[in-house]
């Protein structure tokens, strides 16, 4: 074969050549360079823009970080260490971090209690967010709340006690009788948890010394801390009450859904500033007037009403993806409404809903901040206020809202990855 | 073939409306129903009862009262001897108006970043992925207050821009940036002014009627007009026509520094400049989002259908790609639009006088209405994000696929 083109051709190559490297501009860094850096005149402009841009940041602020003062005891001080160079004094973080996280009127001894129980918050939320976890540990997701309310406000371990035993109580009578009806059952819970809740009062308050914690009332909560219990008490709360709505929204019965619609309308129609004011200054108006609910109490009922308007539309939106076909089959097996509802619908429903969901509940989380409005001491309240009046911090913008700014970006960030990891995973299953 | 008969009538016992299903429907609205006007009717009680201790009375006459304090930045005229409706009604206009400008710069910059965050240069690329992700992850409360910050510590104040060589100088001799707000130069209207205003809307008139011949000629004789160039031509050459022929009726009233400030001109304090800018790159961060999304939701296969049928690039994006990418933009970028109008009632934590401000704020606190001026400031925010929802429900009747 190889002489075919003997007579025609002077030379033909017979053997391969071996294989040679790319050209330098089409291979490694610079090909990709010159693809993602530099593919065109207008892509060379802004990349040498973009680059001047980040070299201004980092030459305006990696000296401010370097030459950052850490230990000192107020801004004159600081300022008299730097003699005019730049730098941060970030001296106002070590020096108040108590306070940011904290608020300023915590008991700076019992700092360990608010701290065990957010990190206990963890390890109560990660059965909840990995489903790959044992779920035994849901077993302490249930406790959690009332242990969480026993180290944060102190007092007497018998009362969030008896509160947990009321709901044990109260589950146990709704399983007794459920065969016998929804309804039913879950009157005969509700009752009997009221009527423990209601024993429990007197048990607490007759013993009030047993294993208790010394007592933080609300108003003290502030800092960080704050943004973190608002937060997670809502979001909690509002989740149950935002699938209700979704549900009654989604209700054949005229005068319920309308009932739902003016609610979820309602709230999501006003700025949840507007709410917070109604936490100030009106709610206690439609209260017995002997009651005196904490201003945490009155925002907590506001914000978990705002949130679970969110929420419900994000679940209704869960509802309305699902095919009719599942409705339909659980009609067909006869379940009634309770059961197709509980064991057919909504673990669906609420499935396709946890992105929405996360993504209400970072938003929440977010707007937990606005409390500063109404002189709640959170951590924008605490450096707007007490920390930024003090004369000896007056005027340390950078190092303070930089710090806010790190933490909040920390927790939603976080969460927001989480949402995502979830979303990828929730999508391979349904292939 | 009849598979069921009716039960026996007559028959009706009270079980039947718990255990019927086509009467339970019916008990639990009642009982619902009964709950909520008994959860009313408490919470009412407990009001009167709570107002007649404080010896308090709902009512609206303070809205014709004397306000007596002053608002530093108006839309209308005003003073501290208006009324409290019309410190309100002050306060409205304020919110619109920097609701304005935030949806709108909120949107230019949100498309640019959005387009960009698809861009081929990877550094372009990463570096709005970093802006959208920090902007969306910190609360825009805090992005108000250091932006307020920065302004006020950042740029100069105004004796800097006094002497032979000050340290801060206007911009083309119109504009001054201090850490007390923003001056711009005034039009001021003379004589005449009308005629041009007149000719400049009847010009813009003129351009969408030449638009729409344009388009009929196309469809009808296949005949492609140009659209651009004549369009540019009909918007700034009539108008400057007619202002020349008039004499040059509308004249620039250029901020001055007069004493301790500036005189004349447009000011906005910082406190409108620090909420709109924060409030736009706020939200343009979640908008570059919903761009994003909605570009990526159009298949390359449009775009590659489009071309094999001879569209030219610019024809593929205004004809193909934009009318099926605005489908899916446009009712998140309206309920951000909403957000963004929800969150201008910060405007609080910066002293800039919005509703929230006046109403909400300084009016609640000096006459104790808190009741009537909550509701008002509910009914207000309302009003406004059922109108948007409204226009959002019609334009998404518009758009619909409409599916055989």
């Amino acid at each position: 074969m190889s002489d075919t083109h003997a007579q025609s051709v002077a030379f033909v190559r017979d053997t391969m050549l071996p294989e040679q490297a790319p050209p330098a501009s089409e291979a490694g860094v610079v090909k990709w360079m010159r693809e993602n850096l530099f593919p065109g005149p207008v892509n060379t402009i802004l990349t040498l823009l973009a680059i001047y841009f980040i070299y201004k940041i980092v030459a305006g602020s990696l000296p401010w970080f370097w030459n950052g003062i850490w230990t000192t005891s107020s801004l004159a001080e600081c300022r008299e260490i730097l003699q005019g160079a730049t730098g941060g004094c970030f001296s106002v973080l070590t020096e108040r971090w108590n306070q940011l996280l904290f608020g300023f009127k915590y008991p700076s001894d019992q700092y360990w209690r608010p701290l065990v129980a957010f990190i206990l918050l963890a390890v109560a939320v990660a059965p909840v967010l990995f489903a790959h976890l044992p779920r035994k540990m849901l077993l302490f997701t249930g406790i959690y709340p009332f242990l969480a309310f026993w180290l944060i406000w102190g007092g007497t371990i018998l009362s969030p006690l008896m509160v947990l035993i009321g709901v044990l109580a109260g589950l146990a009578a709704f399983r007794r009788i459920e065969a016998s009806g929804f309804a039913m059952a879950a009157l005969a819970g509700l009752v009997t948890a009221v009527v423990i809740w209601w024993l429990g009062g007197f048990l607490a308050s007759a013993a009030s010394g047993v294993l208790a914690l010394e007592a933080v009332p609300s108003r003290d909560m502030g800092g960080f801390m704050l943004n973190m219990i608002l937060g997670t008490v809502c979001v909690s709360l509002s989740l149950p009450i935002g699938i209700l709505l979704a549900l009654g929204r989604q209700s054949h019965m005229p005068i319920i859904k309308w009932i739902c619609v003016v609610f979820i309308e309602f709230i999501r129609g006003v700025p949840l500033i507007t709410l917070l004011f109604v936490a100030n200054v009106v709610l206690s108006y439609f209260f017995p007037p002997e009651t005196n609910l904490d201003l945490i109490i009155r925002v907590i009922i506001m914000i978990t009403a705002f949130a679970s308007a969110y929420i419900a539309e994000v679940v209704r939106g869960g509802l309305a993806a699902l095919p009719r076909g599942q409705y339909e089959a659980a009609d067909s097996l006869g379940l009634d409404y309770a059961q197709s509802m509980r064991l057919i619908i909504l673990p669906q429903a609420l499935k396709i809903s946890i992105p929405g969901i996360v993504n209400v509940a970072v938003g929440l989380f977010k707007d937990t901040t606005l409390v500063s409005v109404i002189s709640m001491f959170d951590l924008v309240g605490m450096i707007r206020g007490p920390i930024l009046a003090s004369t000896e911090w007056n005027g340390v913008y950078w190092e303070l809202w930089g710090f806010a700014v790190l933490t909040f970006f920390v927790v939603c960030y976080g969460i927001s990855q989480y949402s995502q990891w979830l979303e990828r995973q929730l999508q391979r299953d349904h292939r | 073939m009849a598979t069921y008969s009716d039960p026996p009538a007559g028959s009706f016992q009270l079980s039947q409306l718990i255990n019927d299903t086509r009467y339970r429907s019916y008990t639990f609205q009642i009982i619902a129903l009964i709950a909520l006007f008994g959860a009313m009717a408490y919470l009412v009680s407990n009001l009167l009862a709570n107002l007649q201790a404080a010896g308090l009375n709902i009512s609206y006459e303070f809205l014709g009262e004397p306000a007596g304090y002053d608002i530093n930045q108006t839309l209308v005229d005003y003073n501290s001897q208006s009324t409290h409706l019309r410190a309100a009604i002050v306060g409205v206009l304020n919110t619109l108006l920097v609701a304005f400008l935030g949806c709108l710069m909120a949107t230019v910059i949100g498309v640019v970043v959005g387009v960009l965050r698809l861009s081929p240069n990877w550094l372009i690329r990463k570096l709005m992925a970093v802006y959208v992700e920090i902007f969306r992850n910190v609360p825009v409360l805090i992005w108000i207050l250091i932006i307020m910050a920065i302004f006020v510590a950042v740029l100069p104040q105004p004796r800097d821009f006094r002497g032979d060589n000050a340290e801060a100088s206007m911009l083309w001799g119109m504009f001054a940036f201090t850490g007390r707000g923003f001056y711009f130069p005034m039009p001021v209207f003379g004589a005449g002014s009308g005629v041009v205003g007149a000719v400049f809307v009847a010009s813009i008139v003129g351009i969408f009627g030449y638009r729409r011949y344009a388009k009929k000629k196309l469809f009808d004789e296949g005949k492609l007009l140009p659209v651009f160039w004549p369009s540019v031509a009909l918007f700034f050459v009539p108008a400057i026509l007619a202002y020349l022929v008039m004499g040059r009726p509308i004249g620039m009233e250029y901020p001055a520094l007069k004493g301790f400030n500036f005189q004349g001109g447009i000011f906005a304090r910082n406190s409108l400049i620090s909420l709109w800018f924060a409030l736009s790159i706020y939200t343009a961060a979640f908008i570059a989002e919903n761009v994003r999304a909605g570009i990526l939701a159009i298949s390359k296969g449009q775009t590659e259908a489009a071309a094999s049928l001879g569209l030219r690039p610019n024809r593929i994006m205004n004809l193909v790609i934009l009318p099926q990418a605005l489908r899916v933009i446009i009712p998140p970028l309206i309920s951000q639009y909403l957000n963004l109008t929800k969150n201008s009632s910060l405007a609080i934590a910066v002293g800039y006088m919005d509703l929230t401000g006046t109403l909400g704020g300084i009016t609640l606190n000096q006459t104790g209405r808190a009741i009537e001026c909550v509701l008002l400031l509910m009914l207000f925010y309302l009003t406004i994000s059922l109108a948007i929802s409204a226009i959002m429900n019609a334009y998404n009747n518009a758009v619909k696929l409409k599916e055989r």
